[in-house]
């Protein structure tokens, strides 16, 4: 296996026609660890992963493996294994012959293509046309063709789309088994739910622009907006927060008040003569810190 | 220039590991053994007097068998061109330039190996087609009686060339293939341009001299001057014909210039 190298975004910029598809974007990913790689659909992640690949070409600012760019390393699949879409094969080709094709344009043995396929548990598939391969036999074709250069760094864009409960399991254990042999994971997903339980660092981007970085347990800091408070007079609480202007709902085991402090709840409450059961900052989970960071609209 | 040669030995795998070379081969074989033989049986059977003896095309016992073998390439020319085409614009339908350019992200070197592996792979048509012309006309030659001329040497000089020809329109369909990317829209183009388009314009360009003197650029037209023989010859044996290694420099041009227009319009393009 090669050295896991860092990847490093700097300033990228990509303009298709009058769309930015991804603005100003900065960034670097170590070794040894899963890098979740997340924003909503249409936030950019595809365009800055192909432009890390050298498939599209970045308005401004470069995306770099340790400083080289992916058109000048001297052995890309030996450095770099990519998986970007499950559509990429000619689908009367065997998936064998597929790896092999691409094993001879990067000088690869021949002997590389069954152990890839014995690695995504394709073996007993390999002589059969992808045409009539599942989504996710095709998600391990791709993950095959990027372990094809057994390479340091692996790019994964959305592996886990169209995997079935077991294929998901299969893949995060998967993952991990790369970053722990210590490669450079870089994996994309449009939620957050998906990865949480493999990535130890996190990505986010909306609108083509970095909005967070950090590791996983980072996102669990971001403050909440919200207080929950219960009373045994709900109704008089429910009259004192809407006097006060304040947005809320009535769930069964509280009243959940947007956009609010937990001191000011307690002050409204007590000018009322409200009794007051409970009163506390609503602890943000990841995924709602994931939404509030991405908008609302993120929530896809 | 060891990657070079690995990029063309993967642009050959490519071919060989579809099912889309041999189908347009079988065909292409079929097509022209057909036409070559019929053809040589029509006229046999015309030419030994039982037809319209009178009205039948004059054509000498020299001219016959180098006529019948060259239908092999001035017929079957598009089928090596719809391989090359259609290979090219596959990798665009399929998007395997994507797996393609990150084994080689030197895309020009990749364009020049697929430019290579398919000349190559169109020699072995022109090879294929060559087998169906001159095994078909030479049997039926035999059939009436005619010399096939098999053990003449230009004869064999004429299937040479008709190799090289064959392989040049391979190269011809990868260039287009690279100019346009749609799959459909370069069948048509392939198909209406070498069955309608050229025809018309090769005999119209043969009206007049200043025509004719552009007509013989034509890519149909230097094809046919490269291999030396063909139904056009025939029937408008006054027509401006370049040498034959000016036919096949022309060619040679026609696939270099789409192929680097090709690269500059479509396969720089973002793979996205
Ligand atoms: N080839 C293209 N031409 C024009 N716009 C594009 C192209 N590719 C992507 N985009 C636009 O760029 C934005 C980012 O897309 P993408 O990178 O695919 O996002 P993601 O992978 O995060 O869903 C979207 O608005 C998308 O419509
Ligand atoms: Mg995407």
């Amino acid at each position: 296996m090669a050295e896991g190298v860092t990847i490093e975004f700097t300033n990228v910029t990509k303009r298709f026609g009058s769309v930015e598809a991804v603005s100003d974007l900065s960034f670097s990913v170590e070794p040894g660890q899963i890098t979740g790689f997340l924003g909503p659909n249409g936030a950019g992640k595809t365009t800055s992963l192909r432009m890390l690949l050298g498939l599209v070409t970045p308005t401004s600012g470069s995306a770099t493996f340790g400083g080289t760019t992916y058109r000048n390393l001297s052995s890309p699949l030996g450095t770099v294994g990519a998986a970007l879409e499950a559509a990429s094969f000619h689908p009367g080709r065997t998936a064998a012959d597929h790896l092999r094709v691409y094993a001879q344009a990067a000088g690869l043995p021949r002997s590389r293509v069954g152990i890839v396929l014995e690695q995504v548990g394709l073996e007993s598939y390999g002589n059969r046309r992808v045409g009539g391969y599942s989504l996710g036999m095709r998600q391990r074709l791709g993950l095959a063709y990027a372990l094809l250069g057994d390479p340091g760094v692996l790019v994964l864009d959305e592996p886990i789309n169209g995997l079935d409960p077991e294929g998901i399991r299969w893949i995060r254990l998967f993952l991990r088994q790369l970053a722990a042999e210590g490669r450079t994971v870089l994996v994309s997903s449009h939620l957050l739910s998906e990865v949480q339980q493999s990535v130890d660092e996190v990505v986010i981007i909306a609108h083509g622009k970095l909005v967070h970085r950090g590791t996983l347990a980072s996102l669990d800091m971001v403050e909440s907006k919200q207080v929950i408070v219960d009373s045994p007079n709900r109704e008089g609480l429910g009259w004192a927060l809407q006097a006060a202007g304040y947005a809320f709902r009535s769930l069964r085991g509280g009243v959940i008040v947007d956009n609010a402090d937990a001191t000011e709840i307690g002050r409204i409450a007590f000018a009322a003569g409200i009794p007051l059961s409970s009163l506390s900052q609503k602890h943000a989970g990841l995924e709602d810190s994931f939404l509030a960071l991405v908008g609302e609209e993120g929530a896809l | 220039m060891r990657s070079f040669g690995r990029a063309i030995h993967a642009e050959f795998t490519k071919v060989t590991t579809t099912r889309l070379w041999w189908i347009l081969a079988i065909v292409m074989v079929a097509y022209v053994a057909l036409v070559a033989g019929g053809l040589t049986a029509i006229l046999g059977v015309v030419g030994t007097g039982s037809g319209g003896g009178a009205r039948a095309p004059q054509i000498s016992d020299a001219q016959r068998a180098p006529l019948i073998y060259s239908f092999g390439s001035s017929i079957g020319y598009v089928f090596p061109v719809l391989l090359g085409a259609l290979v090219t614009t596959g990798e665009f339908r399929h998007k395997t330039l994507t797996p393609t350019f990150l084994a080689t992200p030197k895309r020009g070197r990749i364009l020049v190996a697929k430019l290579v592996a398919l000349f190559v792979f169109g020699a072995l048509f022109g090879v294929f087609a060559m087998v169906g012309s001159v095994g078909a006309g030479s049997g039926i030659m035999a059939v009436f009686g005619q010399d096939a001329q098999l053990g003449s040497s230009g004869i064999w000089a004429l299937v040479a060339r008709a190799i090289l020809a064959m392989a040049l329109w391979c190269a011809v369909g990868v260039g287009l293939g690279a100019l346009i990317p749609s799959q459909v829209a370069a069948i048509v183009i392939v198909l209406a341009f070498t069955q309608f388009v050229e025809p018309i314009l090769r005999f119209a360009s043969g009206l007049t001299d200043w025509s004719a003197s552009i007509g013989k650029f034509l890519p149909g037209s230097a094809s046919d001057a490269l291999v030396g023989s063909s139904f056009y010859t025939l029937s408008a044996p006054s027509l401006v014909a370049l040498d034959w290694w000016q036919g096949a420099l022309v060619l040679a041009a026609y696939a270099v210039v789409a192929a680097v227009l090709g690269y500059f319009t479509s396969w720089r393009r973002d793979v996205t």
